[in-house]
């Protein structure tokens, strides 16, 4: 039986990192999710799996070092918060360009800025538009409770290494410091150098000697071949969306309304739910877990059963824009939204569903 | 069974490990639970407040603005929380340092004198122990070998021999919590 | 006589090392970078150790190194080199890592990675290249362009007070506990190719005894960018350059 612990969202991707068998964590800290390195360092993960942990002097460096890492082969990956986010684009985009996996965890802040420490969902255009320059996408990963902390750091890897491309997963101050309960795996064992040779061509394991060196490089100089590889980063992109989208349906058969939120903005809507069918209001809540790629085609079958749909996120409306071109105008979409670190409550999140979208 | 709580006081009050150990022993009992502090410079001897639910069901969010029972600490903590408890609900308080004194008349109101018990039997640090007594006395949600295993999973080994200090406090906050005004 | 009987294992007296490519380098004839890709590669080769080398490029003219160094090479973002240095050699301790950056890649753009990883002492070789230019850019003014020294960006010369002072990156590097041997070398007259050579295969032989960072500076010439012929660009690296940069070790760790 698997064990059950009482973690905070942070701790539970430091630990799911450990016993899933990461080879590299490099890091600054930053509120509100310092405690994924305090947790790592507190744990010496070196002594149960070898394990690197390294505290990096920024957040700029802490993602070149998952390059250096992830270029080797290796299950690389940092953790920060908006303002290290931002840092680290450049990284990540270079990263994506040199079609490596690697694995970014973002505890959004409310910004822009310097903003606040408490909690926000204001980052989703800069995850799943882009962020950093060029043609890219992220992988990007929305979990909604402590467990799913713990169980994307393993999924996020898997998706990187399958479409070699860098995947985010994208909390916030919320699921990042609420504590709750998680069953952990054992210890699994990280992959070998000879496994990592073997599997991975790309990689740069040390020149074999019959066979030319391996280059880890964004770089083309020559604009054909560059195109060349955009198509194929393309293709690559278009496989994950045909195939990677995930999502969760909360109580949408019989909805007449739907709320579409993602993290901890579809906890509140959960209660919101649960408020609102108290009084009558038949609705239901559709939950991205997977951001970019988005569940596009789910919400456009849903527009065509329900009388409306409310976005609600810790921002000014980013998501929503996904839902519009989604549901293509078919029916009314509105956003709610608080940021600034305000959470909103699930009354104001019900009573924003009955004048926004039922009353009007 | 649902119970939502906030608790609030000063930090270094205990207010987070309260929730904590309550939190713990909730998993051992096999129910749902969550607990979701005030976080950022607050942790830095403010207030400190922290939401615990638990449930027999899967727990929808765990920030709330309404709840079952507030534990209160202090006066910032009671004059900001009174009014988040619901018609009906429960507000347990120490009226150490309390200038106003609660008022609402459509709740049950408990007054628990933990910091003057504590400072008599000289186990200051278990104060938070004596207040989470004076809560299960009310809310029987846990039972105490949960409450036990609770503790042992949430205190460090080298802490254990504390354990039964623990247990004690829980009863004594049973034995001296008292009913200010109740419906 | 002819051709065939001329080429023959007996008669070799030089030869590409295998440890670089057969690509045509794309550096302007009298720079000297191709004699560091030489030297580097030539050290890896003694070494024996190829198969056991990652190397880490900048950005710069030094850009394509990987395209020369027969070594598994990553190409790093403008500045970042050793961190991702740091991340290889940490994940893959039994290999020998070195970094290949340029005075604006290592010393302006890059400085904070370049100061931490000699600071923590990760076990790497690093190679710096100091023209005092931005050749792969133009010709612009570098951290170490000279006093008075004219670019594209200082085309009435370095005005330090308002241009800032030229910055001897390597001897604040030396100052760290985290480098073990810091040397400056350069590569414009046979007896200083030799030289430096020997500098590299030291700093490369510190990799086995984990003993921090070893940094090898090459100051070296940009005709291009400097504007001047080869054979001028040498002088002037002799006349300006060297009574600012003095070659020499500057730290050798017991």
């Amino acid at each position: 039986m698997k064990e059950l612990r009482l973690m905070k969202g942070n701790e539970a991707i430091a630990e799911a990192a450990i016993r899933y068998g990461v080879d590299g964590y490099f890091g600054y800290p930053i509120t509100p999710q310092s405690e994924i390195l305090e947790h790592l360092m507190a744990e010496e993960p070196y002594k149960k799996t070898g394990m690197v942990v390294l505290q990096a002097e920024s957040e700029v460096a802490s993602i070149n070092m998952v390059y250096g890492g992830a270029a080797c082969g290796k299950r690389a990956m940092t953790t920060s918060s908006s303002p290290g986010i931002s840092l680290m684009q450049e990284g990540l985009s270079y990263i994506a360009g040199a079609e490596l996996p690697c694995l970014v965890v973002n505890v959004v802040r409310g910004g822009p800025g310097l903003g606040t420490i408490q909690p926000s969902q204001a980052d989703y255009f800069q995850t799943t538009k882009g962020g950093g320059h060029g043609d890219y996408r992220l992988i990007t990963l929305a979990p909604a409770s402590v467990q799913e902390m713990y169980d994307f750091v393993a999924l996020a890897f898997e998706l990187a290494f399958k479409y070699r491309n860098p995947a985010m997963i994208l909390s916030d101050g919320v699921i990042g410091q609420v504590m709750e309960k998680v069953q952990i795996d054992d210890y699994k064992p990280r992959w070998t150098d000879e496994y990592i040779k073997k599997s991975f061509p790309w990689a740069t394991t040390g020149k074999n000697p019959n066979t030319p060196h391996v280059i880890v490089t964004s770089l083309e100089l020559d604009s054909s071949k560059q195109e060349q590889v955009n198509i194929r980063i393309q293709k690559k992109y278009r496989e994950c969306e045909a195939k990677e989208v995930r999502y969760e349906l909360i109580n949408c058969e019989d909805a007449e309304y739907l709320f579409v939120a993602y993290g901890s903005s579809a906890r509140i809507c959960q209660k919101a739910i649960q408020l609102g069918r108290e009084k009558g209001i038949k609705v239901g809540l559709v939950r991205p877990i997977t951001l970019w790629p988005f569940p596009s085609k789910i919400l456009n079958e849903m527009a065509d059963k329900v009388k409306g749909m409310l976005s609600v996120e810790m921002s000014a409306g980013q998501m929503v824009e996904d839902v519009l071109l989604a549901t293509k105008h078919k029916i009314k979409v509105e956003h709610y939204g608080r940021f600034g670190g305000i959470i909103p409550t699930p009354q104001e999140v019900l009573h924003a569903l009955e004048t926004k979208i039922i009353g009007g | 069974m649902t119970e939502e709580i906030i608790i609030a006081g000063f930090g270094g009050q205990g207010v987070l490990s309260m929730g904590k150990i309550l939190a713990y022993s909730g998993i051992m009992q096999n129910k749902e639970v969550s607990w979701m502090p005030s976080y950022g410079p607050e942790m830095r001897g403010g207030t400190s407040n922290v939401t615990v639910i638990i449930s027999d069901e899967r727990i929808s969010s765990p920030v709330l603005s309404v709840f079952d029972t507030a534990i209160i600490l202090n006066q910032q903590s009671l004059d900001k929380f009174e009014k988040a408890v619901k018609p009906g609900g429960m507000l347990i308080y120490d009226p150490n340092g309390i200038t106003r004194h609660p008022e609402r008349k459509d709740i049950n109101i408990y007054q628990i004198a933990a910091t003057d018990k504590a400072t008599e039997l000289g186990i200051a640090k278990l104060f938070n122990m004596i207040v989470l007594g004076g809560f299960l006395k009310y809310k029987p949600i846990i039972q105490e070998e949960f409450m036990r295993k609770g503790l042992e999973k949430s205190l460090p080994a080298r802490h254990h021999n504390l354990i039964p200090d623990n247990l004690k406090a829980i009863t004594i906050g049973g034995q001296i919590i008292k009913d200010y005004h109740i419906l | 006589m002819n051709r065939e009987d001329i080429i023959k294992p007996e008669n070799l007296v030089y030869r590409r090392t295998p440890v670089l490519t057969e690509n045509i380098m794309h550096y302007c004839p009298g720079c000297g970078h191709g004699t560091a890709h030489r030297l580097v590669a030539e050290v890896i080769e003694e070494m024996g150790i190829q198969e056991k080398t990652i190397g880490i490029a900048p950005v710069g003219c030094s850009v394509l190194a990987y395209n020369y160094f027969e070594v598994d090479m990553q190409e790093a973002a403008h500045g970042r080199a050793p961190a991702l240095a740091t991340a290889v050699k940490r994940l893959k301790p039994d290999f020998f890592v070195f970094s290949y950056q340029g005075d604006g890649d290592l010393a302006a753009i890059g400085t904070g990675e370049t100061i931490h990883a000699c600071n923590r002492g990760e076990n790497i070789t690093m190679i710096f290249i100091n023209n005092g230019i931005y050749g792969m850019t133009g010709g612009q003014m570098a951290p170490t362009t000279l006093e008075d020294m004219k670019t594209s960006t200082s085309p009435y010369g370095r005005e330090v007070q308002s241009m800032g002072n030229p910055l001897k990156i390597t001897e604040l590097l030396a100052q760290l506990p985290g480098t073990c041997y810091v040397t400056r070398q350069a590569v414009y007259t046979p007896a200083l190719v030799r030289k430096c050579k020997r500098a590299i295969r030291q700093a490369f032989e510190n990799q086995k005894e984990n003993k921090g960072v070893s940094f090898v500076e090459i100051v070296s010439n940009c005709n291009s960018g400097w504007k001047m012929t080869p054979t001028a660009s040498n002088q002037w690296l002799e006349d300006n350059m060297l009574p600012f940069y003095p070659l020499g070790d500057i730290k050798v760790s017991k």
